[in-house]
C-alpha cells in the first residue's frame, strides 16, 4: 500500500487528510495522481493547480518517480513558513 | 542545531550558544514574528501547521547546503508551530562564521530557501474572526534566484 498524505488547504479543500491506495494500480506518481482525480470533480478541480506540490518519502520532486508499497506521498500548496 | 517546537526561544541564550567557539568572529541572527498587517488583512494571530516527518528533514538539507557555500562554524535554526499571536517569535537564524559576510550571505540563504522548500503553512485569523489561509508569494520564488 502507498500512504498518501494532503496537507493545510488541499486537506481543507479535499476533506481527507490521508488515504491508503494499493501500490500494484498506482506504480508511479503520475499515475496516482491521474487516479486520484478520477474520484470526482472536487478533486480535479483541487489537485489540477499548476502550484500543487508533491512529496515522495518527505522529499519534494518535480517529476514522476515509481511508487512501490511502503512509499509515503504528501500533496500539499505552497509553503509559506518563517 | 535544528529545533521546531510550540514553545518560545530566548535570543540571548541561543546568541550565546553561537559564540562558543573562539574562533567565531560574527554572529548574524534573523527573526521572524507575527506581524499585525498580512496582505490587506488586520492580523489577529495565526496557526503554523506543518509536516512532522519532513520538516527537520528539510531544515537539516537546507542546513546543509549552506554549509557547503560558506565556512560556517556554528548554525541554530529553530521553527516554531501551533498557535501564534501577535508580535510573538515565529523563526530564528543564527549563523557564526569568522567573517562578517559569510555569516549575513548563509542566515539571508537559510531563509530563503526556507520559505521557498520547508513545509510550513500560515492559517492566519483576522480581527474579525475569520481564519484563512495565507498565500506564498511569488517574491519568495524569484528570491532564490540570486543563490542560483
Amino acid at each position: 500500500m502507498i500512504k498518501i498524505l494532503f496537507f493545510a488547504q488541499i486537506r481543507d479543500q479535499l476533506g481527507v487528510s490521508e488515504l491508503q491506495l494499493p501500490s500494484a494500480e498506482n506504480n508511479d506518481l503520475t499515475t496516482l495522481l491521474e487516479n486520484l482525480k478520477l474520484r470526482d470533480n472536487n478533486w480535479l478541480s483541487v489537485l489540477s493547480k499548476g502550484s500543487l506540490m508533491v512529496a515522495v518519502n518527505q522529499t519534494m520532486q518535480a517529476d514522476n518517480v515509481a511508487l512501490c508499497s511502503g512509499d509515503e506521498v504528501a500533496f500539499f500548496p505552497p509553503v509559506t513558513g518563517g | 542545531m535544528i529545533r521546531v517546537q510550540t514553545e518560545d526561544f530566548n535570543q540571548q541564550r541561543e546568541y550565546d550558544g553561537l559564540r562558543e567557539q573562539s574562533s567565531v568572529g560574527a554572529v548574524v541572527t534573523f527573526t521572524g514574528l507575527v506581524r499585525d498587517m498580512n496582505q490587506g488583512e488586520q492580523v489577529a494571530s495565526l496557526t503554523l501547521e506543518h509536516y512532522p516527518a519532513m520538516t527537520e528533514k528539510s531544515l537539516a538539507q537546507i542546513v546543509s547546503q549552506a554549509k557547503q557555500r560558506w565556512n560556517i562554524l556554528a548554525c541554530t535554526l529553530i521553527h516554531r508551530v501551533g498557535e501564534l499571536t501577535l508580535s510573538e517569535q515565529i523563526v530564528f537564524v543564527g549563523i557564526a562564521t569568522a567573517h562578517r559576510k559569510d555569516a549575513f550571505a548563509a542566515c539571508e540563504y537559510i531563509m530563503d530557501y526556507l520559505k521557498t522548500q520547508a513545509p510550513f503553512w500560515k492559517k492566519e485569523c483576522n480581527s474579525q474572526g475569520t481564519s484563512y489561509w495565507v498565500d506564498a508569494r511569488e517574491s519568495d520564488n524569484s528570491a532564490l534566484d540570486k543563490w542560483s
